[in-house]
């Protein structure tokens, strides 16, 4: 198990060593006048020159590359251009605003979501299958731009039209500062994110409960004459989350750089919001950096999803 | 498709004379009922999957005739009619008999923008979906069927593109290049092969060790000759499985990429970006974000549930799982 977990940190080191060369590729290689924007438009070259210089962006790239790597080792992931602050703290501030929207978003789908799934799976091809796969297919095809933009519309615009204010039109209240405020707030964006993502959670849900089901084990458990319910809950149930624990793993992770579309419409100011102001000013350390933490939040939650899988399945545990 | 038994009306008489026309390859096929005879008929049989077919088949030619709106209502697409399209207020005006969806902040007219927008969407999709695909699966049958040293770099390469925050690079990237068709569609491209190589490779893994590739080998076919003639057929089912479930992907992403304000530059129509516009108009203009919404739902909507039934079509387990 050690064996294991060792491997898979230095394939996760690895392959985080590849996205920071893949990143680094990617902007710096790219056509990007950092030091004239920052001159401003009447800047004479020289001026330009020395800030090209002070940012050590007249260096060979290979230099350049040495220099990125050995400060981001040191903690340190650049210096914001514009705001005068340094990368960590611009995602520091940003990192509770974008987990209360995927935490609390998570739980909305996963309940909803596995409930949709058994439920559909006890009675496949039932009447109540058919509507729950339609009405999960329905906000699975609904890009997540236009869904928050219809429950804004609905919910802060048609409301508050009626003389019912509770939810705001977007904004962020921290928790410490006013629990309430904080909540209204997230409510919106949280089912923005879970009747988007409820789908896929049905449907694999659904197809894993149908396979074990299907299972002699399940028989035997039926033959017994244990009833209906303690078979699905107890035998079927437990065994059919393998799947989702892993698809969950990996969505949590992917989604601190993937909200950035519901932290846009709300105006939520967490990394992906943050991400998208950078880069409409071509702030290259803030975008790197949060790119660069994005990354390791897949690569991590990844590690702890195969972590979860060996302890479950000691076969995964040899290849 | 061995879980799949044939309801007694598929079962046809076999008709000898068939057998004598093999000059007629159409008709041997049908003879021969391969698996993607098969699937299609299953496919066939399935009214839901059909009928978003025909809303995709809707759509295409909308999209395809999109001049025709044009002529019907006689509104150029970019055109603004800033005295009959806006309110005195200059506010845009609501569905009539000039303007039959209405029209956008600009006074243009959204029905005609909605066709020409549904050019970029298909577009988009389709190509995109294409480049893909190819990627994926030219770089998953190299790692599986290579294996060695070309397997560990490309499945590496693989994970680092699954583990890079996709939007947010897909949204970097094309700020600095500057927003264009040609971007978008390799931006979208470039970015969502690994999850096709992922599963291409996973097959052909286990393909390569099977019984017709040895065959092959002792023939003398070439590596390149047995990866594409002999084991891509084998993984193209799931392949085609997974593009149609892709498209309507594809076609958020690029929508949304608009809607960000980095699809086509205006005035170019496009759904994503029409919805943007729209942003600031919801609480006075309901049809600026509704219909161009409804057009890009249906769409997805569409493509989604025609891939669920392509899916069912192909997996002979959707026979064998429900009683």
């Amino acid at each position: 198990m050690l064996r294991f977990l060792v491997r898979r940190i230095i394939l996760g080191i690895l392959v985080m060593w590849l996205i920071t060369l893949a990143v680094f590729a990617l902007f710096f290689i790219a056509p990007n006048d950092v030091a004239r924007t920052l001159a401003g438009r009447q800047a004479p070259p020289e001026t330009v020159a020395l800030i090209a210089h002070r940012l050590g962006l007249d260096q060979p790239i290979w230099k350049q590359y040495v220099d990125f790597i050995s400060r981001l080792l040191h903690g340190d992931l650049g210096f914001d251009y514009y705001h005068q602050t340094p990368v960590s703290q611009i995602i520091g501030a940003a990192i509770p605003i974008t987990l209360s929207v995927v935490i609390g978003g998570a739980i909305i789908w996963l309940v909803m979501g596995v409930f949709n799934g058994v439920v559909s799976a006890v009675r496949p091809r039932s009447f109540i299958d058919r509507f729950l796969t339609v009405f999960s297919l329905f906000f699975y095809s609904m890009p997540t731009f236009l869904l928050g933009l219809l429950l804004l519309y609905f919910f802060y615009f048609r409301l508050t039209l009626q003389g019912i204010t509770v939810f705001p039109a977007g904004g962020y209240v921290a928790f410490a500062d006013n629990p309430e405020q904080w909540f209204l707030h997230m409510v919106l964006p949280w089912f923005t994110l879970a009747l988007v993502s409820a789908a896929t959670y049905t449907r694999l849900t659904r197809a894993s409960m149908l396979d074990v089901l299907g299972e002699d084990y399940v028989r035997t458990a039926r033959s017994k004459g244990i009833s209906e319910r303690r078979v699905v809950m107890r035998h079927a149930f437990r065994a059919a989350m393998t799947p989702i624990v892993t698809q969950f793993g990996i969505d949590v992770g992917a989604l601190v750089g993937g909200v950035v579309v519901t932290e846009y419409v709300f105006s939520l100011p967490g990394l992906g919001k943050t991400a998208i102001d950078a880069i409409n000013q071509q702030d290259l350390p803030v975008i790197i950096g949060i790119v660069l933490f994005a990354s390791a939040a897949v690569v991590i939650a990844n590690i702890i999803v195969d972590l979860v899988y060996a302890v479950l399945d000691p076969r995964v545990r040899l290849h | 498709m061995s879980g799949f038994l044939p309801t007694p009306e598929d079962v046809e008489e076999p008709d000898v004379t068939q057998l004598h026309e093999e000059e007629h390859p159409g008709h041997a096929r049908i003879e021969g009922r391969s698996p993607w005879l098969l699937a299609w008929q299953r496919l066939r049989r399935d009214k839901v999957a059909m009928f978003s077919l025909a809303v995709i088949v809707l759509i295409v030619l909308f999209a395809i005739f999109a001049p025709l709106a044009t002529t019907i209502t006689g509104h150029p697409v970019n055109e603004q009619y800033r005295t009959t399209g806006l309110t005195a207020d200059g506010l845009p005006r609501g569905p009539s008999g000039e303007f039959w969806l209405g029209t956008d902040d600009l006074g243009r007219d959204i029905l005609v923008r909605i066709a020409y927008g549904a050019r970029v969407s298909l577009l988009v999709g389709v190509v995109a979906t294409a480049l893909t695909v190819v990627i994926g699966v030219v770089v998953g049958l190299a790692a599986g069927f290579l294996g060695g040293i070309v397997d560990t770099i490309l499945a590496r390469l693989i994970d680092v593109v699954l583990s890079m925050p996709f939007l947010l690079v897909a949204i970097a990237l094309v700020s600095i290049t500057g927003p264009s068709l040609l971007v978008t569609v390799l931006v979208i491209g470039f970015f969502s092969w690994a999850s096709v190589g992922r599963i291409v490779r996973g097959q052909v893994l286990s393909l390569r060790e099977r019984e017709f590739v040895e065959a092959a080998r002792s023939l003398g076919a070439s590596n390149g000759r047995i990866m594409f003639v002999d084991i891509l057929p084998n993984v193209l089912a799931q392949v085609i499985v997974y593009a149609s479930l892709l498209i309507p992907v594809v076609i958020v992403v690029e929508a949304t990429l608009s809607f960000l304000g980095l699809g086509l530059a205006p005035p170019t129509a496009d759904w994503g970006g029409m919805i943007s516009e729209s942003q600031n108009y919801y609480t006075t203009a309901w049809w600026f974000i509704a219909f161009p919404g409804a057009a890009l739902l249906a769409t997805t909507l569409a493509f989604n549930l025609l891939g669920d039934g392509v899916r069912d079509a192909f997996d002979p387990r959707s026979d064998r799982l429900i009683p």
